[in-house]
């Protein structure tokens, strides 16, 4: 079973390829389209003189994408349903391990294709097929009218299967086969309308800001090799304890093998979950598809860094210094992204920096021990956050592809539907209660309180002050798109509610971020931990954080939920009674105003102490390296000294008799000279 | 003093040596370079026919005389040229002859 | 004991100082004499030697054919008085460097051979003793015996030397008249006789 839904999507992403290429080559017969254009007056000739070819093709080509979006939806649904019992069996169950073949036995280093089913991946299974299944449905209505929709649907259901692949490892060199396949997805699915240069460049930022993030990743893994022997988690997690207060020989000093480890490791981390120092990428992935941000910028791929985390939190219990250093950057990471949302105006990327603010959150539910708790919010957060992405992209497809929030208002009445579930997800994720969000950000907050951490208190303050924040500019998102009046009568008056193949995935994911809570409370966050994650989580025997989680005063229960409020209160009178008064505080503290919208000027700092020293670096080893040294010492100089000398050597040919006696002259001397000296003479 | 091997061997090396020289000294004209080789040859036969003198044996004499024969054969051939030469050119001088320049 | 070197040292700086004028003369006819004289001098040597006939031959082949053919050809190409042009100066001192190193090398050769011990059974062809034979009947003893070969050799070498100056230089004159007797043989009816109608009193014209 847990085969079908690894593999099942991979089937659909290769037939959808299939139609894919098959449909490119009935476009562009010829070849290349570079070709079809110099044909593209010919073939206009042939359609017209033969009406029996021109309109087949055509038709051809449209049964494809729909072959394509049906099988690949269908095969995910498939998977889903499949997942949601796996759950089960799993949850209340055993573990499962489905071993598969071997990939390669090279030394010492041996690595298997092997599926590993605890609760962990179960609750990841769920979560990606179900966010993936409705975002393929999504799909088919938001994609209409785009020419590549099979390349597309490949696209999703392949990352699916990257993305499955990453759970259901069993090593981590599986894990990072995973890891780097969502990376490449992303750049796929990011740059998928690739003949926008901006979508190029985001999708290349994605990939290099990963990349840096994943260089940690394959030392952390060789580190653990180094230190174990062994990459398989079963091998690894039973030798960490033995590894405690070995140490590391890393460049000059001698480190803790395990802090060591854990910091490369989350280094990777740091990277695909966009956090702190490593987060300018996410912003610019939206210029995808909107489905694409919805499902792997909200629900899986930045969640895979949480998920790897609590994977190995076997190795993490051992290393409190790196537990610091995940708690430090997740706090920091969910109220610096918080504080620049306040201010942004694209509608997909208020919600994109939302989602780094959320993952901030989970990262500090990991560094203080509360796996589980970090788990729940990723179980949470995926429904709402997908159902704030296609949600906008609903209000994208109604205002006719315009995403700057300024020029919408007051699209309540015209697509009510879309505006009702926007209203769900935003309570979902401000923590309004009895929905989702509610239970995990609360319980997030109580475990940052009752953490042993020494940044536990920073975190505490940090993220009690980005709950204000997230309600504050997710209020905003909704009162300046739905409320007030329209800034755009043309499009305001073209607005219709979105197809009921979108609507339906809307619905589902609403219904999730209201149920998802409650029911799953107790197993995540409450007394039916053990029962339920077993040895998929380790605590280590002085982490009581989930116990401690019950006995925070009841302020600090309340705190998230006044925070919201606060953040309501002040959204309502901004933009609602007094809609002046936001733009007179912008102008007021312009400095302050463009800081946050130029995000902190990361962008600018990167560039210049990180990207123009790599152009310069390039450009030397191109021009000065290749270009003089080896070029120049190498094929180019030895031509150019060829021809120099055979440039002087022909001046010796003069047409004078005499010269040439001399010449002979000048070689029998010296022939002699050698023979009598190194003849030897007596 | 009685002279020996090696005072022929002397005389015969001088004039080789000047053959040499004139042949590339010149600059006047290409009869020079001949004359020159001609003596060149003239050393060589005094230095075969020391040898054979002072080895007591008759073939360095013989070896002189085909060397004045084929010194004869040459020098006729070169003139030929040379006339030839002339004829087309009209100079013989040294400097005018550079039709082998590469 | 002081006769042959008096007459050998005469011989010699003769012609070592005839061998410098020739080169250095700058008419070239008196270049050709000064190459007799060096000839000449030469065959003296070669009479202290002992080799006679070869003393004789140098003589009549060298100086009688040889440098007269040079002064034939001298003094048909008409050469004028030569002027020392400037390039012979650049090359002057470099010139002499080469020759001396060469010079030097030879003297070194000379100064420092030493036979080998066993070169006397080495000898090819023993000379007879002079009060058995002459120098000339010597030579004839072996060359037309043992080194026939080199002798007939070097007959063919004069042939093709011949035939050689002949056809470089030979030019048919475009207005002498000559016989081609080829052609008279080979003559034909219809090329040789012209039949014309002549009509009395007009003649041919």
């Amino acid at each position: 079973m847990y085969q079908a839904i690894v593999f099942l999507p991979l089937l659909g992403s290769i037939l959808a390829a299939l139609i894919s290429l098959a449909g490119a080559h009935a476009r562009h017969p010829g070849g290349s389209p570079a070709a079809a254009h110099d044909h593209a007056a010919a073939s206009a000739q042939d359609r017209l003189a033969s009406p029996q070819g021109g309109p087949q093709p055509h038709s051809q080509i449209q049964l494809g994408v729909t072959f394509a979006q049906l099988i690949t939806t269908g095969l995910l649904f498939i998977a889903m349903i499949l997942s949601w019992i796996g759950l089960a069996a799993v949850g209340f169950g055993h573990d499962e391990r489905v071993s598969l073949t071997t990939w390669f036995a090279s030394g010492d280093l041996q690595v298997a294709w092997a599926l590993r089913v605890d609760t962990l991946t179960a609750v990841m299974l769920v979560v990606v097929t179900t966010i993936s299944a409705f975002v393929h449905l999504y799909s088919i209505g938001y994609m209409e009218e785009d020419p590549h929709q099979p390349r597309f649907f490949s696209y999703l259901s392949l990352f699916t299967f990257a993305m499955l692949m990453l759970v259901t490892a069993d090593n981590l060199v599986q894990l990072f086969f995973g890891w780097e396949g969502v990376g490449l997805m992303s750049y796929l699915l990011i740059g998928f309308w690739y003949h926008k240069p901006e979508a190029n460049a985001a999708a290349i930022k994605a990939f290099i800001v990963n990349r840096v993030g994943d260089f940690g990743f394959s030392l952390g893994i060789f580190a653990v090799f180094v230190m174990t022997g062994s990459v398989a988690f079963d091998t690894v997690f039973a030798q960490a304890p033995a590894l405690t207060g070995k140490t590391i020989h890393f460049l000059a000093w001698d480190a803790d093998a395990l802090t060591v480890i854990c910091l490369l490791l989350f280094m990777g981390a740091m990277g695909k979950s966009a956090q702190f120092l490593l987060h300018t990428w996410l912003p610019d992935a939206m210029e995808g598809p909107t489905p694409v941000s919805a499902l792997i910028h909200a629900a899986t791929m930045v969640t895979a860094g949480v998920f790897m985390v609590a994977r190995l939190s076997p190795l993490f219990e051992l290393a409190p210094s790196a537990q610091t250093f995940v708690t430090f950057i997740g706090a920091t990471t969910a109220l610096f992204a918080a504080t620049v949302g306040l201010v942004q105006n694209d509608i997909k990327r208020i919600v994109a920096y939302s989602t780094c603010s959320q993952l901030g959150y989970m990262f500090v539910a990991m560094g203080v021990g509360a796996y589980s708790v970090g788990m729940f919010h990723l179980f949470t957060h995926a429904f709402f956050k997908a159902l704030l992405f296609l949600g906008s992209g609903s209000v994208i497809t109604a205002m006719h592809h315009e995403q700057d929030i300024r020029h919408m208002g007051g699209l309540k009445d015209r697509i009510p539907f879309t505006y009702a579930v926007m209203v769900i997800g935003t309570l979902a994720l401000t923590g309004f209660p009895l929905t989702a969000g509610y239970y995990s950000k609360d319980a997030i907050i109580e475990a940052a309180y009752a953490g042993m951490n020494p940044m536990a208190i920073y975190a505490l303050l940090c993220t009690i002050g980005a709950a204000a924040l997230t309600a504050f500019y997710s209020w905003r998102l909704i009162f300046k798109t739905f409320h007030g009046t329209p800034h755009d009568r043309h499009h305001f008056e073209a607005a219709r509610e979105s197809p009921i193949v979108m609507l339906v995935p809307l619905a589902v994911l609403a219904a999730g971020s209201l149920l998802a809570g409650y029911p799953f409370k107790e197993l995540f966050a409450g007394h039916g931990v053990g029962e339920f994650f077993r040895q998929s989580l380790r605590f280590a025997p002085g982490n009581h954080v989930l116990d401690d989680m019950e006995q925070v005063p009841y302020l600090i229960g309340v705190l998230p939920t006044l925070m919201m409020a606060l953040g309501f209160a002040v959204a309502w009178q901004f933009y609602i009674r007094r809609p002046a008064l936001p733009v007179e505080l912008a102008r007021q503290h312009n400095t302050l105003y463009k800081f946050l919208l130029n995000k902190w000027y990361f962008d600018e700092l990167y560039d210049v102490f990180l990207v123009r020293p790599a152009i310069w670096l390039g450009r030397l080893l191109w021009k000065g390296g290749d270009g003089w040294l080896i070029d120049g010492f190498g094929p180019d100089g030895v031509s150019a000294r060829v021809l120099d000398v055979t440039r002087n050597v022909v001046r010796l040919q003069t047409g004078y008799l005499y010269h040439y006696a001399f010449a002979m002259l000048i070689g029998v001397a010296a022939l002699i000279t050698w023979f009598m000296l190194a003849g030897g003479m007596h | 003093m009685t002279i020996g091997l090696g005072h022929y061997l002397t005389v015969a090396a001088i004039v080789f040596t000047i053959g040499i020289i004139g042949i590339f000294l010149n600059r006047k004209n290409v009869i020079i370079i001949m004359m020159s080789i001609e003596l060149i040859l003239l050393a060589v036969n005094i230095n075969l026919v020391a040898f054979s003198h002072f080895l007591n044996d008759l073939v360095g004499q013989v070896y002189a005389l085909v060397v004045l024969t084929v010194a004869a054969a040459e020098a006729a051939i070169g003139l030929a040229i040379l006339v030839v030469y002339f004829r087309n050119r009209g100079s013989i001088a040294v400097e005018d002859i550079n039709l082998m320049k590469g | 004991m002081i006769v042959p070197a008096l007459f050998f040292y005469l011989f010699a700086g003769v012609c070592i100082a005839s061998a410098v004028m020739v080169v250095a003369s700058r008419n070239p006819v008196h270049s050709v004499l000064y190459l007799i004289l060096a000839f000449v001098n030469a065959a003296g040597l070669f009479v202290m030697l002992g080799a006679e006939f070869l003393a004789m031959i140098l003589i009549v082949v060298y100086v009688g054919a040889v440098a007269v053919l040079f002064l034939f050809v001298v003094m048909m190409l008409d050469v004028d008085f030569a002027e020392l042009q400037q390039g012979a100066l650049q090359y002057l001192p470099f010139g002499v460097i080469v020759g001396g190193i060469f010079l030097v090398e030879l003297l070194l050769v000379v100064g420092t051979w030493a036979l080998g011990p066993d070169a006397s059974q080495a000898i090819a062809s023993p000379i007879p003793p002079l009060a058995n034979v002459t120098n000339t009947e010597a030579l004839g003893r072996v060359l037309y015996t043992r080194y026939v070969y080199f002798f007939q050799a070097s007959g063919m070498v004069l042939l093709v030397a011949m035939v050689g100056a002949i056809v470089l230089t030979l030019r048919h004159k475009p207005k002498v008249k000559r016989q081609n007797v080829a052609d008279q043989i080979a003559r034909t009816k219809a090329t040789a006789i012209e039949i014309v109608k002549v009509r009395s009193g007009q003649g041919l014209s």
